[in-house]
């Protein structure tokens, strides 16, 4: 075990969660300069919010995890602005957007300050900053009144088509703007406010303990990864050591979801293709593997299972739950993929399809199975191990690929289902041998005041909570899904693809949109 | 590569619920239950007070000394039944959809039997010319995502409901059944509407998860999601079938389809329309 950690050679510095560094510059111009610099010099945009009159950037760097912020003054009119990062830092693009419709923040020389999260009369007033709740809601318009939404291309023959909110089958409501002559799609738009929750201020107020519930909701498919960075940033601030059984639980159920999720995704893409047995057989696959997490846990999405300090007891023993018939079940997805990589009629729609290439990978510091299939390796079980991926073996390198499209990014889940069950058996051995009986701390958590940081690597890639407590509540919380950094990349995955293309594209993204709605 | 043959490889793999009983239908812990103790109410002490503040819902309510639990805003956290497990415990089973809001409340709590009768009837007339052929329009009102998950489960090999004559359809205008999920945001409300407005009479609503029953624990904020009964109520709709569940699973939802069509009842057993099912 010990020999596969040390051939381990991590793909950036290793460094431990901690309280993130914060860098306080003095007004808006050099913050915008400040995070310029650090971004050029290879540190990796990670989220832009408000916290009342502050602006925040979230980096990656070679030190770990930073803040940097900045106070923004009002004008004598109420307003607020300060200096667009999106034409030099391209991933701020929707956080500047989304931190204008929530805090009111005005990014001057922002290439498109349209609304992204609320739905918002066009010319109304957004919040001010610091606004409180109830002055928010009001704002807000009925989608009976909301006007369509913005067509950029004319031209002759172009149309542009609106994909949703409510589309065919069973599907989160979103909706895309095709502006296409027919066939191609030169240009998209992606409006997700339909279903806007007001996730952010949701959090407000709240206890650890509670808000971790809300975690769980922010994007109910990965509702583990949540729940665990929401807990690391807590812990972080606390200074709470998890038990060791626990550490190596919380892998269990995170390497779970991560399985039905990549599943999931199969099981679309096969859906994509017509490959009715595939579809069935995946689905079933899927559904063993959430009653695996529900006999575990209680639910099928393993919700409840993670708290802040450890987890919840299993309801059986994992020893229990991971018998013969879960190695029967590796072997059966094992050989189900292995069939469909092999089906030409399927390859041949993945192949070349929804390509990003590294270059922009990089420059849009893709997050997830999209970012890796497209070379760019951020995975915080590498970057920054957490719980029992310090101590159980890992690969030396998480799975990348170099082809950037949508069968890079099939390929890619493929590798971490591999991972993920040696990780999930690795773990339940590990399990039995711990003396520690405890699978949480003995004292309920409490968190000091101040800023705190969790992250984890869901399925869709790196869930990141950036939170300020105030008397052991939470007084902002930034609940980023790799969905919202990640989606955006949807706009740029159309080269020479087609209408037909779409679902491939959409399916091998495989995010959800509840993540990016908030 | 052989697909057809190879769909046959593992036999069968679909559930026989509600013809025969199923395993995990019966295990999976779907609800809270309160625990009445014989010929008492349930007892209202320290610990089930301590339960109903902790609840972050408020699903618990403490009235004149007796205890009751809303299933429509539970979100099966387990609070409760860590606080005071001798009055709260989960409940195997997953026959947990209800034709009235009220039928979500259990514990200390009159049920209306007149008004259930009233909903049944109704119900019953509006289902009556569907028979075998029973068509789903499923709107996402805002929810987190993990009740899609669940729905798309029901037409797996494991569910199958196309078995049962039930299909999910891509038009508002063949769908006799519309199922919503979510807090009900604002942003919703238009397309929600539009798609009733889509669909031909008579029309069958579902609210399917706790979210969609109440709001559940994310909903109440500035985007008004407090459940979708309130945004059909303008149109002049209610909902016929609620299920509860964070998120609901995919056999309760079946539960409450069946319920709706009257082919099964409220503790999931068969009933005589449902005979050949």
């Amino acid at each position: 075990m010990s020999e596969a950690r040390t051939n381990a050679t991590p793909t950036a510095p290793t460094a431990p969660l901690t309280t993130p560094s914060v860098t306080t510059l003095p007004d808006t111009a050099s913050w915008h300069d400040g995070v310029v610099a650090a971004v050029t010099e290879g540190a990796r945009f990670a989220g832009l919010y408000a916290d009342r009159d502050r602006l925040i950037a979230v980096l990656d760097g070679d030190h770990g995890f930073e803040l940097i912020e900045t106070t923004i003054e009002r004008d004598a009119d109420g307003t607020a602005s300060y200096p667009s990062l999106s034409n030099e830092v391209p991933p701020a693009f929707w956080y500047e957007r989304a931190a204008y419709d929530l805090s009111g923040l005005i990014p001057t020389g922002h290439p498109r300050p349209d609304p992204l999260l609320l739905p918002l009369h066009p010319g109304s007033d957004r919040p001010a900053p610091g606004a409180p709740v109830t002055d928010l809601g009001a704002l807000i318009v009925s989608a009976d009144t909301d006007a369509p939404g913005p067509v950029d291309l004319r031209g002759h023959g172009l149309l542009t088509l609106m994909f949703g909110p409510v589309r065919s089958g069973v599907s989160e409501s979103i909706e895309f703007l095709i502006e296409t002559p027919g066939e191609d799609i030169p240009h998209l738009n992606i409006r997700p406010h339909f279903k806007h929750r007001g996730i952010a201020k949701r959090f407000e107020a709240l206890a650890p303990q509670d808000a971790v519930l809300v975690a769980e909701r922010v994007e109910g498919i990965a509702s583990v990864a949540h729940a665990l960075a929401f807990s690391h940033a807590v812990e972080s601030a606390a200074g709470t050591r998890v038990p060791p059984r626990a550490r190596l639980l919380r892998v269990v159920y995170a390497e779970l979801e991560r399985i039905a999720n990549h599943l999931e995704c199969a099981m679309r893409l096969s859906d994509a293709a017509g490959l009715s047995v595939a579809i069935a057989r995946f689905a079933w696959h899927k559904e063993l593997v959430m009653r695996t997490m529900s006999t575990l846990t209680g639910s099928r999405f393993g919700r409840g299972a993670v708290i802040p300090g450890g987890v919840r007891a299993p309801r059986v023993d994992p020893v229990v739950a991971f018998d013969a018939d879960w190695s029967r079940l590796r072997n059966r997805i094992l050989d189900d993929r292995r069939r469909v990589m092999r089906t030409s009629s399927f390859l041949d729609r993945l192949r070349g399809t929804g390509v990003l290439d590294a270059d922009y990978a990089r420059r849009w510091a893709l997050v997830g199975p999209i970012g890796r299939a497209s070379a760019h390796a951020v995975d915080a079980r590498w970057q920054h191990p957490y719980d029992g991926y310090r101590s159980l073996p890992l690969p030396a390198e998480p799975a990348l690929d170099t082809d950037g499209d949508a069968r890079a990014r099939l390929r890619v889940r493929w590798q971490e289902v591999d991972t993920s069950f040696d990780l999930i058996e690795r773990a339940v051995v590990a399990l039995d041998q711990i003396e520690d009986s405890r699978w949480s701390g003995d004292r309920p958590v409490t968190v000091p005041d101040g800023p705190a940081l969790g992250v984890a690597e869901g399925p869709q890639g790196e869930v990141l909570y950036s939170v300020r407590f105030e008397g052991g509540v939470i007084a902002r919380c930034l609940a980023r899904s790799p969905a919202l950094h990640d989606l955006v990349a949807f706009h740029d995955a159309f080269h020479t693809d087609v209408f037909t293309d779409f679902a491939f594209i959409e399916a091998s993204f495989g995010l959800s949109y509840a993540g990016v709605a908030m | 590569m052989a697909w057809a043959p190879h769909g046959l490889a593992n036999g069968t793999v679909t559930t026989k619920w509600p013809r025969r009983p199923d395993a995990y239908f019966d295990d999976f812990p779907a609800s809270v239950e309160v625990v009445v103790p014989e010929d008492a109410a349930p007892a209202a002490d320290a610990a089930v007070l301590a339960a109903a503040n902790a609840c972050p819902t408020r699903a618990i309510a403490v009235e004149a000394g007796e205890v009751s639990l809303d299933r429509g805003r539970c979100i099966l956290c387990g609070r409760c039944t860590r606080l005071a497990p001798e009055t709260f415990r989960f409940e195997p089973g997953s026959a947990t959809a209800s034709l009235g809001r009220e039928g979500l409340i259990v514990g200390a709590h009159e049920e209306n039997d007149e008004a259930l009768q009233r909903l049944r009837a109704d119900l019953k007339a509006r289902v009556r010319h569907l028979g075998r052929s029973v068509h789903i329009r499923h709107v996402d009102a805002g929810s987190d995502g993990s009740d899609e998950w669940e729905l798309q489960a029901l037409s797996s090999p494991v569910y199958d409901i196309h078995r049962l004559g039930i299909f999910f359809t891509a038009s508002p205008r063949h769908a006799d059944i519309l199922m919503v999920t979510g807090i009900g945001t604002d942003g919703m409300a238009g397309p929600l509407r539009r798609t009733l407005d889509g669909m031909p009479e008579p029309i069958v609503v579902m609210a399917v998860g706790t979210d969609a029953v109440s709001g559940g624990l994310v909903g109440g904020g500035y985007t008004d999601g407090i459940g979708i009964a309130p945004r059909l109520a303008s149109g002049g709709r209610g909902v016929d079938v609620w299920v509860p569940g964070s998120p609901a699973s995919p056999f309760s939802v079946l539960h409450g389809i069946l319920l709706a069509l009257g082919r099964v009842d409220e503790s999931g057993l068969r009933t005589r329309r449902g005979g050949r099912a």
